[in-house]
């Protein structure tokens, strides 16, 4: 169950300049889950203490934001991408 | 007034003043942020601003460039259009119509280059992306910026690229692509378009995308038009303003550029009680602090209103914050209402307005009707941009009179008409 986890450029340089990872699981929060065992660091970028997204960030599946999806509990099918952007951006 | 650094806004962590917008450490917005003002002269201050021209670059002070662009003479000319200075107009009549009992100014910024306040942001940021070598500019935009950037990329001889939603108005496209730009349509809605900008800008290393890698110092495009109101007061601040909410960026500056005369001595009064319009059928911000929530959940936008369509407002908490802490509000105005809001606005005071105005002047009634005006006030209303760019929003509202070219047909036709 590999999903590719597509990165913004400001969380590139933490991992050594990827621009993306692989991780596995069936939701976003599974996924999210496998990169952070993987790469700990990117976990305080993202999240904040109680493990829900923090609120500059964008999280989406197959080009849409997981807030219009199930949130966390979104599912990702295999070989699918999950993409995390900064969201404060536009207008 | 020099820029410092990128402050942001979340967690304080500050940044050199480069091409960046997001703190690595919270994704939280960076903003510029400027040295101290204490022992600023505010009288020699006040003087050099009206010595300035008759642009933005009268408050270079206030704005965060390395070197100022020149502002006379032979370089003037790589300045690109010169934005801002647009007039304040006494608006009684319209007082009058919505039955408000004290003193209307509407700020029209359809008297900008392209007919929209975007020509105060743009000039700020491809200003300062010039001064950091960049060569293409480019944005994500709902159509006013679009026509923004393509304008002033061509005064200034840089190569641009537009990304707009593919189904938006065709005045909006036709008054871009006629500049030469790169134009193009995204399969989607504006929320996509920012996406898909955001994801570019990180791939494309030599392009200054005005509201993404360059938004701090685009956003501080927008105090000047709060400066503008100020200084054509008077050197006071107004009771109350009424602005247009989308991403909520501009309504949050307005108020900053208040409060940055007031900390420095230019002006006297108080930062405005600040109402914010949004379209019902595109209205997270209203939503929320209806609500008494500090988060805006994102929406699909469906609305005529499509320079406001922002389903997904970056600046919305802090928008919902200031029309809190202000004792303002933000309300919601359906699309019947927004065409009403037009015709009114032109009926009233000759200016013919876009989608986005008929928004802020609908909102403007409804307070009215509401009675949340203080009678003997002193209101401004913020028009953002012009009416020939959404025809259709008019077409069907009026009707005229045909008639042959002879005094009986007139007659017949128009002057028995107009008697019954």
């Amino acid at each position: 169950m590999a999903v590719t986890v597509k990165l913004p450029t400001q969380l590139r340089a933490t991992i050594g300049g990827a621009s993306s990872v692989e991780a596995t699981g069936a939701t976003v929060a599974e996924v999210l889950d496998g990169v952070y065992a993987e790469h700990p660091e990117l976990r305080d970028r993202i999240a904040d203490e109680s493990g829900e997204l923090r609120r500059f960030v964008n999280v989406y599946v197959g080009g849409e934001d997981i807030r219009f999806l199930e949130g966390l509990a979104t599912p990702v099918a295999d070989n699918g991408e999950l993409q995390i952007l900064p969201a404060v951006a536009g207008g | 007034m020099a820029a410092e650094s990128l402050k942001c806004r979340e967690c304080s962590a500050t940044y050199p003043l480069d091409a960046r917008y997001v703190c690595e450490r919270c994704f939280g917005p960076l903003e510029v942020a400027y040295a101290s003002l204490d022992g600023t002269d505010a009288e020699s201050l006040r003087r050099r601003i009206q010595a300035g021209p008759q642009s933005i670059w009268r408050y270079a002070d206030f704005l965060p460039l390395a070197t100022p662009p020149a502002q006379f003479g032979r370089d003037s000319a790589r300045l690109g259009l010169p934005a801002g200075c647009t007039p304040l107009i006494r608006a009684d009549r319209l007082a009058e119509r919505i039955g408000f009992d004290g003193e209307l100014w509407v700020k029209n910024d359809a008297a900008n280059p392209t007919h929209s306040f975007k020509d105060r942001v743009v000039s700020v940021a491809s200003a300062r992306a010039a001064e950091l070598g960049f060569e293409v500019l480019a944005c994500a935009s709902t159509g006013n910026l679009a026509n923004a950037v393509a304008a002033q990329a061509a005064a200034l001889g840089l190569e641009s690229y537009v990304f707009i939603p593919h189904d938006l108005e065709e005045q909006k496209i036709l008054g871009t692509g006629v500049y030469g730009t790169n134009l193009v349509k995204v399969r989607g809605n504006y929320d996509d378009v920012n996406r898909l900008c955001v994801e570019l800008s990180g791939e494309k290393e030599g392009w200054a995308f005005v509201n993404v890698n360059m938004r701090p110092y685009y956003a501080e495009g927008s105090k000047t038009i709060s400066f503008e109101i100020a200084e054509e007061l008077g050197w006071e601040t107004p009771d109350r303003i009424v602005a247009p909410i989308a991403s909520g960026s501009l309504f949050t500056k307005i108020a900053k550029g208040f409060q940055e005369w007031l900390d420095c001595g230019l002006i006297t009064g108080s930062v405005p009680i600040m109402n914010g319009a949004q379209a019902a059928g595109c209205s997270p911000v209203a939503t929320a602090f209806a609500a008494g929530s500090d988060v805006c959940r994102p929406v699909k936008p469906d609305t005529i209103a499509k320079s406001l369509a922002i389903g997904n407002p970056a600046d919305g908490p802090y928008a919902l914050d200031l029309a809190r802490t202000t004792a303002g509000g933000i309300d919601a105005v359906t699309d019947d209402e927004i065409r009403h809001g037009i015709k009114l606005l032109a009926e009233t005071t000759g200016v013919f307005t876009e989608t986005a105005g008929g928004v802020t002047t609908a909102t403007l009634a409804k307070l009215a009707e509401r009675g949340d005006l203080v009678s003997g006030e002193r209101v401004v209303l913020v028009i953002t941009g012009e009416g020939l760019k959404t025809l259709d929003a008019v077409r069907g509202t009026f009707e005229s009179y045909e008639v042959d070219p002879n005094y009986a047909s007139f007659e017949q036709h128009v002057t028995q008409a107009v008697e019954v």
